[in-house]
This record gives C-alpha cells, structure tokens and sequence, in this order.
C-alpha cells in the first residue's frame, strides 16, 4: 500500500480529470480532421472514450487503502445502524460505561495499592523483616509478623552479612508548640535510624538526613516532612538550622523530606534519628517490641540465605532469654506488601465483584445485539442471497459492537475519573491515597476491556445470525411461529448465566452487609451513648516526676468531673474500641513454672484512673477497683478482664494472686516486682470485629511520664457539646498542652468500620447494579420472543386460548432462564462465598436469612420484569396479531 | 459493462503495461497518443479502453517505470506527456521476453504459427 499515494488522491483525481479533458478535445479534433461535424466530433470521442465517472473511479479504488476504506464504510453503516434504533444504542453503552468505569477506577486503585513499586531506589530489594513466633501456620490469617525489639535488631545488624544494610523505624507523638504564639500540636512522628534514608535512596529536598553520630540517646535533631514545612513553616527553606519545640525542648531541623515521601504512612509529621527519645535501657531490651525493621539485600546474596542469618541469630537470642518474650524466628516481608497488607483483601473482593459485573454487562450487551440480529434477520437473509460475504456481514456486526464499546469506554473513563476520586478519598486504609490518579496504563487497560468486550459481545451474536444457510434465513423470516428456536436457545442460556452471577453477586453483598450490621450492633463492652472522648501528651520534660504527672491528671478530672452536665470521667492511656495499643506477656507467680516450649501467658496492657471502670460503665465482676490511694510506689496492683481469668485461671479465684510482668518498665521501683490482682472486670472490645482478648488494667497513678492519655467523659446531653468545655480546662491547666482527636465513643468506633462499611456497600451497589442490568435483559428477552410470538398467540386466540392463560404461558417461559439462573447461582455461591468466609464478622456463608432475602429479590425482580411482555401478549387483539408478519 | 468486455479487459491486463512502455520506446507521448499509437500498430485490432488506459498509466508511475510531466501536446494544448525510465526499459526487457515464451509456447499447443489472441 502506498500511503503517500493515498494521501494524495485527490490531487490524482484533478490530474485525471485534466487528462481525460485534454483526451477529448485531442479525439474530437482527430475526428473533425476526419471529415465530421463538430457535434458529431465530439458525440464519438465521449463514445470512444465510455464513462469517464467510470475511469475516475477505478482509478481512487487503486489509490486507495482498500481495508481502511473498508472500515470507514462499516463504521459510518453501523453509525446510521445503531442511530436508527437509539433507544438500544443508549442502553448499551451505558451498560458497558458502568461497567468498564468501574473496572478502570478499581484497577487504578489496585495499580497503585498492590501494583506500583514504591518510588524508593531498587524497591524489589528492599524487605521488612519481622519477629516471628512459631507455631501459626504461614498462610493462615492469624500469620503473625510481630514488631521487633532495638536489641534483636542491632545484634542482626551487627552479627549478620545478607543484607547491605538494616534500618530501624518506630513510631512516636509529640506535642509541637509555637515559639511565636503558635496554637500547640499534637503530631505523629516517626523515630528511624541515621542510615534508613539513605537505605531506601531518599535525597532530602532541603538540607540532609541524620549522620551516625546524630543518632544517640539525648539528641535533639529533627527532619520535617513536606506537609509540616508548607503547613506550619509556610515552605520557608530558612527552617534548616533553625530550632522547633517538640515537648517543650527545642530541636534542630536538619532537613526536610521531599513531597512524595509519605512512608510508612500519609500522618507522618517529623523523623527524629531512632536513639535520640530512647533511654539507653529500653536500646538494651529484648522485649521491647515496638518497631519495624527495613532491610535492603545485597544483590549477590538470595533472601533465603540472607534471612537465615537472621534466623540463627534471633534463635540464639531466644535461647539466651527463656524468661522474656523473645521470639524464636524471623519472618519476611516484602515492603509493599507490607504496606497494602489490610486492604488487599477487600481489594481482591472488589475486584471479584467488578468482574462479575464485567461479564454481566457484556452478556447484557450481547444479548441485546442478538435481540437487534433476529429484528435484521431478513435484511441480512436478503443480502447474503444477493452476494454479501459472511465475513463481511460478520465484520459489520462487530464494528456496531466496537462502536458501542468505544462509545461505552470513553464514557467508563470519565466515570471512573469521578469514581476514583471518590474511592481514594473515601477509603481510610488506602496506603498510598494520595497518589492515585489515572494514568496510561489504566487507560490502556481499559482499551484492552473494551476490546475484550467489544469482541465477546459481537462475535457471539455475528456468528448466530450469520449461521444459518440464507434459504434457512429466509424461510424463518416467513410467518412461521416456532422460528429461531436456536437463537431463544442462545439467549436463554446468556440469561440464564447473567441471571446467575448476579445471584452470586447479590449473595456476596448480603453477606457482607450482614456481617457489617453485626460489627454495627457488636457490644463493645461499655457505654457507649453520651461519651465524649479526647487525647492528650504530657510533654516529659515538664512533667518528668510522678507526682507531676499525677497532679495534672488528678486536677484535670476533678475540674472535668465539676463541669455542669458531665455525669462521669474516665481517665486511662486508651479506651475500649480504640485499637490494639499494646500487650505484654506475664507469669503467675503462683502457678507452677512454664514447661519449655510452652506459650508465655500474654494479655493487652492498659492504665486506668479508679473511676475509669465506673465511668464507662464496664461492670466489676469480682473484687474492687482501684483507690486513689493506690500510687507510685503502694501502686503495685492489677485489675484483669474476664477473659483473662477464664484463660489463666480455669476454676480458680484470682483475687490475691501475682502477675510477674517482666516488661512494665516502673519507675524507680526494683528489677523484680509482682503485681496483685485486686479485682476483675467486664470483658471490653480492643476493636471492634476482632476476638477479645485478655487484657490487664494497671493504676494510672503509678505516674508513668511520657506517652498519651485518654479522656473519656460520659456527659448527660450531646457529648460533642462539651468539647469546648472540657479543653478549656486543659488550657487553664497547661495552657501549652495540646488537644487530639476530639470525638464521640460513637466516631470512634465507626471509624473503625469505615472499611467494612465501605466494602458492603459498594459490593452491594455492584449487586443493584447487576440486578438491574438482569432484569434489563430478562425484559428484553421477553419482549422479543412475544414480538417473534404475535402470530402464535392469535392463532392460539382464535383457537380459543384464554387471556389469563396466555398470561402464564408468557410468565413461565420467562421465568424458566430466571429460575435456572438462581440454581446456578446459588451452587456458584457456595463455592464464592468460601473465599471470603475470614472477611465476615458473625455470619456464616450459608446464611438462610441472606439466602432467602436474595431468592426473594431475584425473583422478585424477574416477576416484574417478565409481568409487562407477558401482559402486553394476553392483552392482544387476536384479529391484529394474525395479520401480523 | 458486460461479462464479455470484463474478460476482453482482463486479457489485456498483463498486456496492456507492456504495450504502453513499447509505445513510449517511440519517445514521450501523452494519453491519446498511446492509445492511438497502440490501435494503429495493431492495424486497429486493439482497442485501447479509456478505463484502462488511465489507471494503467498511473500504476505504470507508481512503480517508476515511467515518469511524467505537464507539456504541450502537438495541437498546442496542455497534456500530461509519459516518458520511459531506465527502470522502465528494463522492465519492458523482462516483459517482452516473457510474451515471447508465452505466445511460443501457446502456438506450439495450439500446434500452428499463431498469437495468443
């Protein structure tokens, strides 16, 4: 083909036209030299020289590309096709909008949560490297990758050779007050060792990251992320060098962190080196489990051998320190994994879901071009007898469902657009949120479906019209009733599989919707209605003595507790619902000592002030609570949940009993102190959807400095009302001191359901979604086969047929596929819903009140989408339907 | 057009190209010329048809074998002349050659001193 020939027919045309003029005057001259007229002249050179339109035109054929011209043909015959029946051409390509908007816009997010590399240099080295306590099986939900301690992690650093490096990271908070009059902060920082920027090939954009000697206990420098130098430093680069308070003790800002730096999270504020806010004993203890450790392999060393290392070193560890928790293995991880750990499994079920919904709207989309096909039936017939290829006919079909398709995916575009956007923001897990945004792949992705689709959807319908011997063709167009039972047959069965994905589907979204209700309506273990919750840091060096820390507490809940129409106030580190916080692991000290091997009894760690329990409403039952006047050092005491008693003390009385907790740090009291349980409380949730746990209760008056507080107060109006209040009378306490996280009980636990909330409803959206689209084409099928079946039915009219029998003769061939498709359903989701059985919370896969409430709906649905065809047949004039061809 | 001229057209098909570049032997020579050229030398046997003339003469172009230019025709009117190329002249070696074996070839089937007509 020669494209520059192509491009420049229209010129060759102009020559043409000029050559075939200048061949006639010649001719007519010839022929006046001959002896004619010049009339006559003229008459015979246009003879000679035949159709010139004829000449023009074999001449643009050989100038033109033969299939692209092809192509423009059947796109502009399948444009004035599908704008000939608008009705259908609409709903198809909102179908295929819907779906493939929702596909690209769940891929994207996919893409950037599971997919993409993170922007660190040579991602695929890097790995998290976990404790790790034998026993749970490795691919089991309850896997446990547990925090590592400083001490394990410097002697894998120091001891081991896989690795290029290892880097420490763990979490802190501090309270950034203003040297200028600022309002004071609560921020979340992160404390890592010197070399983790350089370990992950992060540059600072401004300024440096810490050295080696920087990271010592006592210092006092800080790197800022992007977010808090143009936050609170207005993006001033002269902030570098300069000091900011963190606790009330300046720090020295030694860079800033460039703006795509979000790891291991967006909340992020500031990096202090790892040492700098750790004692020199809390560095030395293996039992510290409070921090993550980031490794980057050496490129001539295999994981494998690199862990094993580890491995050997952590197993001598743990047989050094019988007596303390420290974990006998080590287990990888790789970071983006890491990362995406809590949302992958919503994401694949997303994913799950939007397939479905997928091939949904693809069957819907194709049968709807078949119903279009048996409405061509004849003109097709017709053409094929005067000469039309199949091939070509077929090309025709599929250009009509490209066209659809493309139609249908630029609109998915722009939806998911809109789509992502909202999912981005509405997804609280997401990692890396802030960096999802469409871009090529996704739109190639999307090209891919669409092709994809556009040819499942019209080969299938193509291949079915074009089938048949044209003489076949012709006869069924005629006037006999039982036409195209084939074609039924096809359409049949695509409805019946449509029918009966969205049965999975429906099943799937009752599931999880029934599931979050439970987690809605879980007790969590206290009161929860009227409750007014708020967070606080007491800087440690203004409040570094016990007594301190306990003035300020003490006067706080007093000043709290007089505030007109607080009914209560609880004080403890952390309040039911609220997350995980911690755990240590203990021993009774009378209970006969653990055979080797055996499990270290372990149980959640919580502060709490003497009216905590009362305040919140969580029952005592057996023994007392805490007095105001067990503190600091006659503070050795410990309340236990319910739980732990039926887990540690089968058949026994607690009351009186030790707990030796190697790990509770108790300032200035000695190395080894037991601890005696004086009461037992109700059992409260740490979270809401996960199991209960034991957990132990410690006095918050043994006055531990440092570390965040929380303020439960149980009010007898609107709690949120009183918010003001309240900080008010923190700022008369402490003018300096920060206020974070002011919400209802209520928020807080909603806001641990965000994601289940979110995951049922947008599986449950899909499933409407896919019902609709079901009902669509259970309606269409309908309405064409009693379009195809008005002769029939006259002449079953006229025979003496009665309408309401007609009625149901219509009603039972529609509900045939329908009821076909709920059984295929219902056995395709019992295999589904298996998959995600660890996803729900108190509902079993086989739910009969779920399974019923979808048979139901289903059926529902398809009664009224079958009911309007079936009555329009019985209403028919019976004269007019035997006239009807 | 008929099935009769349709197969009179496609006979001449292979034969027509080269006729046009013997024809341009002769020196430059806009369409009519070739046409009337080609009927006089075959003491009008041929007919040259318009239809075919043309696009033959543009195929011929597209593959270099004769190039063209805008002149004045001998009755002093602008014509597109068509001039052979050493490329052209090749291909017209190759061509007659081959004619040579075919209509050999077919006279001795058709057992006779004769052409292919």
């Amino acid at each position: 083909m020669n494209w520059l020939r192509f491009l420049r027919r229209k010129r060759s045309d102009a020559e043409l036209q000029h050559e075939i003029e200048t061949f006639l005057t010649e001719e007519t001259a010839d022929n006046e030299a001959r002896g004619m007229s010049p009339d006559e002249a003229r008459r015979q050179a246009r003879v000679k020289l035949g159709n010139p339109q004829k000449v023009r035109e074999t001449l643009w054929a050989q100038n033109s590309l033969l299939p692209l011209t092809n192509v423009g043909h059947d796109v502009k015959y399948a444009f004035r096709t599908l704008s000939r029946t608008p009705g259908f051409s609409i709903i198809a390509v909102v179908v295929m909008a819907l779906c493939i908007g929702a596909a690209t816009s769940l891929f994207t997010i996919v893409r950037s949560v599971l997919l993409r590399p993170l922007p660190f240099r040579d991602p695929g080295r890097l790995v998290m490297v976990y404790e790790h306590h034998r026993g749970a099986g490795a691919n089991t939900p309850d896997f446990t990758y547990n925090p590592v301690a400083p001490a394990d992690f410097y002697d894998w650093r120091s001891k081991t050779h896989g690795f290029e490096d290892m880097a420490i990271i763990r979490y802190a908070g501090y309270n950034l007050t203003g040297e200028r009059g600022e309002l004071p902060e609560a921020v979340r920082a992160a404390a890592g060792s010197w070399n983790l920027f350089q370990l992950l090939g992060v540059q600072p954009a401004l300024g440096r990251a810490f050295t080696e000697s920087e990271d010592r206990p006592g210092n006092t420098v800080v790197m800022l992320t992007w977010s808090v130098f143009q936050r609170r430093f207005a993006g001033d680069a002269k902030i570098v060098g300069r000091q900011i308070h963190l606790d009330g003790r300046p720090f020295t800002v030694v860079g800033v962190l460039p703006s795509w730096f979000n790891y291991p999270d967006v909340g992020i504020q500031l990096w202090v080196p790892y040492k700098a806010d750790a004692t020199p004993e809390l560095l030395q203890h293996h039992d510290w489990h409070q921090s993550q450790v980031v490794a980057r392999l050496r490129p001539d060393v295999s994981l494998a051998s690199a862990l094993a290392q580890v491995r050997a070193v952590q197993y001598q560890l743990h047989l050094q320190y019988p007596r303390d928790p420290v974990n006998e293995d080590v287990a990888p991880r790789s970071l983006n994994e890491d990362l995406a750990g809590n949302v992958k499994k919503p994401l694949k079920l997303m994913l799950c879901a939007v397939g479905c919904m997928l091939l949904i709207g693809f069957l819907n989309v194709s049968n709807l071009l078949v119903a279009r096909g048996a409405a061509r039936q004849k003109e097709v017939a017709i053409r094929s007898a005067l000469g039309a290829q199949r091939a070509t006919l077929i090309r025709e079909q599929l250009t009509e469902s490209v066209l659809i398709c493309a139609a249908g995916s630029l609109g998915g575009i722009l939806l998911s657009v809109l789509a992502t956007k909202f999912l981005a923001h509405a997804w609280r897990d997401l990692p890396t949120a802030q960096s999802i945004h469409l871009d090529g792949a996704v739109i190639a992705f999307a090209c891919v479906l669409m092709f994809a689709a556009a040819l499942v959807a019209g080969l299938l319908p193509a291949l079915s019209i074009t089938g048949k011997t044209m003489l076949k063709a012709l006869q069924t167009s005629a006037r006999t009733g039982a036409s195209s039972v084939s074609r039924t047959v096809l359409r049949k069965s695509l409805l019946t599989v449509e029918i009966g994905i969205t049965v999975v589907l429906l099943v799937a979204a009752g599931l999880l919707l029934k599931s979050f209700l439970r987690l809605r309506s879980a007790d969590v273990g206290c009161g929860t209605e009227n409750m007014l919750t708020l967070g606080y840091s007491l800087p440690e060096k203004k409040y570094d003595t016990a007594e301190k820390v306990n003035a300020f507490n003490e006067a706080l809940l007093e000043q709290v507790r007089a505030i007109p129409g607080v009914r209560a106030a609880a004080l403890g580190n952390t309040l039911p619902a609220a997350g995980y916080w911690g755990d240590f692991v203990f021993m009774v000290k009378e209970h006969p000592p653990l055979k080797a091997g055996e499990d270290l009894p372990e149980g959640l760690v919580r502060w709490a002030d003497p009216g905590y329990f009362s305040a919140l409403g969580i029952p005592l039952v057996n023994g007392r609570f805490f007095t105001n006047d067990e503190r600091v050092a006659r503070s050795y005491k410990v309340i236990v949940s319910h739980q732990l008693v039926r887990q540690y003390f089968p058949g026994d009385n607690p009351i009186g009993k030790h707990l030796h907790v190697p790990a509770h740090a108790h300032a200035g009291a000695p190395g080894d102190v037991d601890y005696e349980i004086v009461g037992v409380v109700g059992d409260t949730l740490y979270q809401v959807g996960k199991e209960q746990k034991a957990t132990m209760y410690f006095p918050i008056l043994e006055g531990v400095t440092g570390g965040g507080n929380m303020l439960a107060v149980h009010t007898a109006s609107d709690p949120l009302q009183f918010s003001v209040p309240v900080q008010k009378q923190i700022a008369s306490l402490d003018p300096g001191l920060p206020v974070s996280d002011v919400r209802t009980l209520n928020q807080v636990i909603g806001e641990s359901l965000v994601n289940a909330s979110l995951s049922a409803t947008l599986v449950l959206a899909f499933a409407i979604l896919s019902l609709l689209l079901a009902s669509v084409g259970l309606y269409g099928v309908l309405s064409y086969l009693t379009t195809q079946r008005t002769s029939e039915l006259g002449i079953r009219m006229a025979l003496g047929a009665q309408r309401d029998q007609l009625l149901q003769l219509m009603l039972v061939d529609g509900l045939r596929p329908a009821l076909f498709g709920l059984g295929l359903g219902l056995v395709l989701s019992f295999a589904a819903t298996r998959i995600f059985q660890s996803m729900l919370f108190g509902t079993k896969p086989l739910d009969p009140v779920v399974l019923s409430g979808v048979i139901a709906t289903l059926l529902a649905v398809a009664v009224l989408a079958c009911l309007a065809p079936a009555w329009r047949a019985s209403r028919l004039d019976p004269a007019q339907a035997l006239r009807t061809e | 057009m008929g099935k009769r001229g349709q197969s009179q057209s496609e006979m001449l098909k292979g034969t027509l190209d080269m006729m046009i570049l013997r024809t341009l032997v002769g020196g430059d020579a806009h369409g009519h010329t070739i046409a009337k050229v080609i009927e006089h030398t075959s003491e009008d046997l041929l007919e040259v048809e318009q239809g075919s003339l043309y696009p033959a003469l543009h195929r011929l172009e597209d593959r270099k074998w004769v190039s063209s230019y805008w002149g004045v025709s001998e009755n002093n009117r602008k014509a597109k002349f068509y001039r052979l190329t050493a490329e052209g002249r090749k291909q017209l070696v190759r061509e007659t050659s081959r004619w040579r074996q075919m209509a050999r070839a077919i006279g001795l089937v058709m057992g006779e001193e004769g052409g292919a007509q």
